[in-house]
């Protein structure tokens, strides 16, 4: 039962990270290896703002998330959009953003150390006992889950419900048949990876209120959320939901026991079972 | 064989020859750098052979060859050290047919996501081994074999990688390959099998990482898991590999020399900062120089035909 709980409040927070990927590959068409890094940037935002300026971490989102916005939109205009215009096909363009967004993860490493150094960090917020069904969980790890799960919820809607939104999952679906029916497919793919972007900074946010984090972590964090991106099937919102509670599942219960040194141990084996059974995703159609 | 072939095969066996005397004259600083430039000479050149042609993206030769070096490391006190570098060849290729069969019968991201995180989770589960049933995290690795057999050992890797390479090039299967590189669906109408072809050169590749971690184990003298599966590791040996250019067998040298020398100057000059600095010049390499130093040579030919 703590298991369930525990593992369902680690999922909340997983299905954003997947969110955000999902909007940089599945609309951007960006296979970016540095969200992690980028995660672990929004965490040194929100424990800069506890430390130094004593502030509450969540309200930290408040700047964490415009500014990894602008961060991403910029990476994407200058860095990403030549690559694209570089690219003749979908497979090249799949290559070259892979080696420059892996480049761009060791950058962001270098940066990060040389501001914060290479210490782990973290602080104490909110660890004071909470009761669900009897049994206490840290309150952090609570809140953490709730905000995680209203962002997820906003992001759905407004997918859903707007007509940025609309467009954003017409260029999903096809980029060249969105510019056919004159949807601005740069401008949105730009938009699709601040957003996505964003939302990995808030995830980091999110995370560092009650996991402990370095520098060089972020690749970590890359492959769950690469791992949950695959296993829900790229650019389904839903099946991300439900494998990211999965692996929440399943690295709470790896974690709790048998050792906490092997959730990714855990990841691999959800992920290799993926690829071995349903590679199409959890409620993918078997492709030809 | 060609006269032309002949020639080159001659010239390439001087060059190992001579290569080969290299102990007898340098200083031990240079021999060092020696051993580094063949090293990532090997590790660079055999990641080409199999992710040049298909364009797979592989990012696991750290997990290949911490598995070569934690081989050496594990049984350097049971077994005689030649029975090692087999078991770590064997090992490596076992590994590399297990994430081949997983992953590669599927499109290449797959590939790459798996190799991203390949050697961390190895790491993971060493760790936890040696945590819960050996006792001690770090092994001592001590041998009699000094720098001067061990980059004699890489020399010796180094023509092997070169013969292999060369083979493989003008079978079918080196064919087969390039055909899979430039359009999958082609390869599989043409009647090639290409998941059978793609496992078996990873196989290849990942059997020259491990036995190179294997050879490099001795000079550790000291294992633990960190050292052994940096991932470090994988990203200098694509940065060098896409400097020099993955299209031709000797590319990766070409990159290889110069970013070994280049890293020996930073890491001295600014130890703190190398991972900043190997982003960004993996960067630089992408964005300009997409088709490495051969590429480039190759354009000024070409230029210099259409003047003639």
């Amino acid at each position: 039962m703590d298991i369930l709980i525990t593992g369902i409040l680690l999922g909340a927070t997983y299905a954003l990270l997947a969110m955000g990927l999902t909007l940089q590959y599945g609309v951007a068409r960006i296979m970016n290896l540095a969200n992690g890094e980028m995660l672990v940037a929004g965490a040194f935002g929100a424990f800069w703002v506890f430390t130094v300026q004593q502030f509450d971490p969540m309200l930290s989102l408040l700047f964490v998330v415009p500014l990894a916005f602008v961060l991403n939109w910029l990476i994407y205009r200058w860095l990403l959009l030549p690559l694209v215009r570089r690219a003749k096909n979908r497979g090249q363009l799949e290559v070259d953003s892979i080696l420059a967004t892996f480049g761009m993860s060791f950058a962001m490493v270098g940066v990060m150390r040389m501001v914060f150094g290479g210490e782990f960090f973290n602080y104490s917020y909110l660890a004071t006992p909470f009761n669900i069904f009897g049994s206490p969980f840290g309150l952090n790890r609570v809140v953490a889950a709730v905000v995680a799960a209203l962002i997820c919820a906003a992001i759905y809607v407004s997918l859903h419900s707007t007509r940025t939104g609309m467009a954003m999952r017409a260029v999903a679906v096809d980029p060249r048949a969105a510019g056919l029916v004159a949807i601005d497919v740069p401008h949105m793919s730009s938009l699709a990876f601040a957003l996505g972007g964003a939302v990995m900074a808030a995830g980091g946010v999110i995370l560092s209120t009650f996991l402990t984090l370095d520098a060089s972590i972020g690749v970590l964090f890359t492959m769950k959320a690469l791992i949950i991106v695959i296993m829900g099937g790229v650019g389904d919102v839903r099946g991300a939901v439900i494998a990211a509670v999965i692996l929440g599942l399943a690295e709470t219960a790896v974690a709790s026991l048998i050792d906490p040194g092997l959730t990714l141990a855990a990841a691999y084996l959800l992920f290799v079972l993926v690829l071995l059974f349903r590679p199409q995703g959890l409620f993918g159609r078997r492709s030809s | 064989m060609s006269r032309r072939e002949t020639v080159i095969f001659a010239l390439v066996a001087a060059a190992f020859a001579l290569l080969s005397l290299l102990p007898f004259v340098g200083s031990a600083y240079f021999m060092t750098l020696s051993i580094s430039v063949a090293m990532y000479g090997v590790l660079a050149t055999s990641w080409a052979l199999f992710s040049g042609p298909t364009h797979y993206i592989s990012l696991a030769t750290a997990a290949f060859y911490g598995i070569g070096a934690y081989t050496v490391g594990a049984g350097i006190e049971a077994l005689p050290y030649p029975v090692l570098l087999l078991i770590a060849a064997g090992l490596g290729a076992a590994t590399a047919l297990l994430v081949g069969l997983a992953t590669l019968r599927l499109s290449g991201v797959y590939f790459v996501i798996f190799t991203l995180g390949l050697a961390e989770f190895i790491r993971q589960v060493v760790t936890w081994v040696q945590n819960n049933f050996t006792g001690s995290r770090g092994m001592y690795v001590l041998t009699d074999l000094t720098d001067r057999h061990i980059y004699w050992q890489l020399l010796a890797l180094g023509a092997l990688v070169a013969l292999v390479g060369w083979a493989v090039n003008r079978s079918r299967l080196g064919f087969a390959l390039r055909i899979i590189g430039n359009d999958e669906l082609v390869a599989a109408h043409s009647g090639i099998h290409s998941a059978r072809a793609k496992v078996a050169l990873f196989v290849i590749s990942g059997v020259f990482a491990s036995v190179v971690g294997a050879v490099m184990a001795p000079r550790f003298t000291y294992i633990e898991p960190s050292i052994a599966f940096s991932p470090e590791l994988s990203f200098q040996v694509v940065i060098m590999a896409l400097l020099g250019g993955v299209h031709r067998l000797w590319g990766p040298l070409l990159g290889v020399i110069p970013f070994t020398l280049l890293w020996e100057l930073i890491s001295a000059s600014f130890p703190t900062q190398t991972v900043l600095l190997l982003g960004v010049a993996f960067l630089l390499i992408v964005y300009f120089i997409p088709q490495g130093v051969v590429g480039l040579l190759e354009k000024l030919k070409r230029k210099d035909g259409g003047h003639a």
